[in-house]
C-alpha cells in the first residue's frame, strides 16, 4: 500500500494542515509520498522531504500549478492517483477544491472531513454540523480523502528524509485562470493551528470593541476567531469565522466572547479541549458546553482578563 | 443565458438531529425539511442574474423522493422559470451519483452556468459542485462570495483560507456558493401561488441513462462524544486561578 498525500503550500512555506494529514496516512499504513504542485516551490519540496515518515516527495514544478487552481492541478493528481491506494489531503480550501476533482476523475466517491481511521478502508467522519459521527467504509480501488486537522497531532516537520523526484507535468485544463488575491494581513498565530483562540461574537457590538480581544490574544499568544454574527455584522472578516461553514479548530483553550453558541458555531470549536465562555446571558447555548462559564459584562469582564494575565 | 440551479432538500438548519437508537442513521421522522442554506443563497443569485439581465432562464433541479418537489416549488416562487425533478428513492445518493445525474441533465438542458450551494447541511461533504465540473470539464468557481458574468466569461471572487481570491472562468462553468454571496429574499405568497402553475418535469436516473451506485457504505452513524459538563466561576479572578491551576491551559 502506498499512499500519496497532496501537500498545501503557498509556494513558500510548507502548511501545517500537511503534518496532521501525514498523521492520518501514517494511521492508515503503508509508504508515504508527498507532492508538492506548485511553481518555484523548491522551498516547500525541501520542507517535505524532513517530514517524519514520509519517504518520497514528488515536485512537479510548473506555472500552471502556481495559484493551485483545481482544474490543473485534478488533473496531475488523478494521473498520479492511480498508481496509489489512497489519495490524502487536508481540509483547506484549496484541497477542498481539488480533491473532489480528483475522485471524480477517478470514478470514485470521496471520504470528506475524516476525523479517525479505523482501517485502511474504515474512517469516521462527522455529519449534520458534528451533532452526529458516521462511520463508512470505501470499497473504492483509490481511496480519495480530506483529513480534518484537529483530528489527528502533527507529523514531526523535522527528522525525516525522503528523497525528492522532479516530475515533468504540465498540466493545463485551460478553463480557468487566477486574477488576483487579496490576503488578510495578521500578526497573530494561524486560527486552525493556534493553542488559543479568543473568539468574539455579536455581543461585541462593533469592529472596534475587537481591540479589547487582540489585547487578550497578544498576552495569550492566541489568534482571534469570530461567530459568523460578527462577520455579516462587518465587525471581521470572514476567514476569521469559526464554525461549520468557517474553520474547525480544537485549540487547547477556547475563549468564547459575547457569542451565544449556536449549533452552526458550535460544530467549529467543540473539540477544543478547554472552553470558556463570557456572557451575559446565562441562558445562552455555549454555556451547555463551555468548561468554565462567566457569567458578566463582556465590557467589564475582557478588560479585567487582560489585566490579570 | 440559461442557468441550472441545483436544490436539495435537507432537514431545518435549526434542528438538533438525533442518532436513532440502532446507530444506523439520524432520525429524520417528523422533522422539520427545507431547501439547503447554501441552494437558496444559489438560487438567489441566478435570480439576480436575470433580474440584471444577464440570465434569461434558470432551471431548478432536484434529486431524491417526490417530496423534494416543495423545495424545487420554493425555488420556482422565488424566480426560477421550470423545475425538474429526477426521482430517486431509499437511501440518499452520494456526490458522485448526484454529479453523474446533474451531468445529464447539463448534457440535455446545455446551460451556460450551474450554480450549487458550497456544501449540504446534511452530509457536509462539499463535493458535488466539484464533480460535476471534472465530469463535464468545465471550470470551477466554489465558495463564491461574488459572481460577475462579462464577454463570455464569469469572474468569481473565491473565500480561501487567508482572505478572498479571483478567478475568471471560461463559460459554461460551474459555480459553488458561499454564505456571503448574498441574502436570499423570502418568497411572496402571490409568487408561491404562481409557482404552482409553473412546469415541473419528474425524470427517473433511467430515463437520463445513468446508474447509481456508491464506493462508500456507512456502517453506523453515533451521537459525538458528550462534554463534560462544565462550572460557572464567580469571577474573572476565579477564571484565570482555574486556567492557571485546574486545566492548567494558560
Amino acid at each position: 500500500m502506498t499512499i500519496l498525500v497532496v501537500a498545501d503550500h503557498d509556494n513558500v512555506t510548507l502548511g501545517a494542515g500537511t503534518l496532521n494529514t501525514v498523521s492520518a496516512a501514517a494511521d492508515i499504513g503503508g509508504d508515504i509520498h508527498l507532492l508538492v504542485a506548485g511553481a518555484n516551490c523548491g522551498a516547500v519540496a525541501e520542507q517535505a522531504a524532513n517530514v517524519a515518515g514520509v519517504v518520497k516527495v514528488l515536485v512537479a514544478d510548473n506555472a500552471a500549478f502556481e495559484h493551485h487552481l483545481a482544474e490543473n492541478v485534478s488533473l496531475l493528481v488523478a494521473e498520479l492517483g492511480k498508481n496509489y491506494s489512497h489519495v490524502l489531503s487536508s481540509t483547506s480550501t484549496d484541497a477542498r477544491n481539488m480533491m473532489p476533482r480528483v475522485a471524480a476523475l477517478l470514478d470514485v466517491d470521496q471520504v470528506s472531513d475524516v476525523i479517525k481511521v479505523e482501517s485502511a478502508d474504515t474512517f469516521a467522519r462527522p455529519i449534520y454540523a458534528g451533532n452526529a459521527i458516521a462511520t463508512v467504509k470505501s470499497s473504492a480501488a483509490v481511496k480519495v480523502i480530506t483529513v480534518r486537522g484537529t483530528g489527528f497531532d502533527p507529523a514531526a516537520a523535522e527528522g525525516g528524509s525522503a528523497t525528492i523526484e522532479a516530475i515533468a507535468a504540465d498540466n493545463n485544463a485551460g478553463v480557468s485562470s487566477f486574477v488576483s488575491e487579496e490576503l488578510a494581513q495578521s500578526d497573530r498565530p494561524e486560527l486552525a493551528a493556534a493553542e488559543i483562540i479568543v473568539s468574539g461574537g455579536r455581543g461585541m457590538g462593533n469592529g472596534e470593541n475587537f481591540e479589547l480581544l487582540y489585547k487578550v490574544a497578544d498576552k495569550l499568544g492566541a489568534a482571534v476567531g469570530a461567530s459568523r454574527a460578527a462577520v455579516d455584522a462587518g465587525y471581521v472578516p470572514n476567514d476569521m469565522q469559526v464554525g461549520q461553514t468557517g474553520k474547525i479548530v480544537a485549540p487547547n483553550l477556547y475563549v468564547a466572547v459575547g457569542i451565544s453558541g449556536a449549533i452552526q458555531h458550535l460544530a467549529g470549536m467543540k473539540d477544543s479541549k478547554v472552553i470558556v465562555a463570557i456572557n451575559k446571558d446565562e441562558e445562552a447555548p455555549i454555556f451547555q458546553v463551555a468548561d468554565y462559564g462567566l457569567v458578566a459584562d463582556l465590557f467589564e469582564a475582557v478588560p479585567e482578563l487582560e489585566g490579570k494575565l | 443565458m440559461k442557468i441550472l440551479v441545483a436544490v436539495k432538500r435537507v432537514i431545518d438548519y435549526n434542528v438538533k438531529v438525533r442518532v436513532k437508537a440502532d446507530n444506523t442513521d439520524v432520525d429524520l421522522t417528523n422533522v422539520k425539511m427545507a431547501i439547503n442554506p447554501f441552494c437558496e443563497i444559489a438560487v438567489e443569485e441566478a435570480v439576480r442574474l436575470k433580474e440584471k439581465g444577464v440570465a434569461t432562464e434558470i432551471v431548478a433541479v432536484s434529486i431524491g423522493p417526490k417530496e423534494c418537489q416543495e423545495q424545487i416549488r420554493t425555488a420556482l416562487a422565488l424566480g426560477a422559470d421550470r423545475g425538474i425533478q429526477i426521482q430517486t428513492d431509499g437511501a440518499p445518493l452520494g456526490s458522485l451519483s448526484v454529479a453523474k445525474l446533474l451531468k445529464a441533465v447539463v448534457d440535455e438542458e446545455k446551460p451556460d452556468l450551474v450554480l450549487l450551494g458550497k456544501q449540504a447541511i446534511d452530509s457536509d461533504n462539499g463535493q458535488t459542485g466539484q464533480m460535476l465540473a471534472a465530469l463535464t470539464g468545465m471550470g470551477q468557481g466554489t465558495y463564491a462570495s461574488e459572481v460577475n458574468v462579462d464577454n463570455g466569461k464569469v469572474n468569481v471572487t473565491r473565500e480561501v483560507d487567508g482572505g478572498l481570491q479571483t478567478l475568471s472562468l471560461s463559460l459554461p462553468a460551474v459555480v459553488t456558493t458561499d454564505l456571503r454571496l448574498n441574502e436570499p429574499r423570502y418568497a411572496s405568497l402571490p409568487n408561491i401561488m404562481k409557482a404552482k402553475r409553473k412546469p415541473l418535469d419528474v425524470k427517473t436516473p433511467e430515463d437520463l441513462g445513468v446508474t447509481v451506485s456508491s464506493t462508500v457504505e456507512t456502517l453506523k452513524v453515533e451521537p459525538p462524544a458528550e462534554r463534560q459538563a462544565g462550572i460557572k466561576v464567580a469571577s474573572v479572578d476565579e477564571l484565570v486561578e482555574k486556567l492557571k491551576n485546574e486545566a492548567k491551559v494558560i
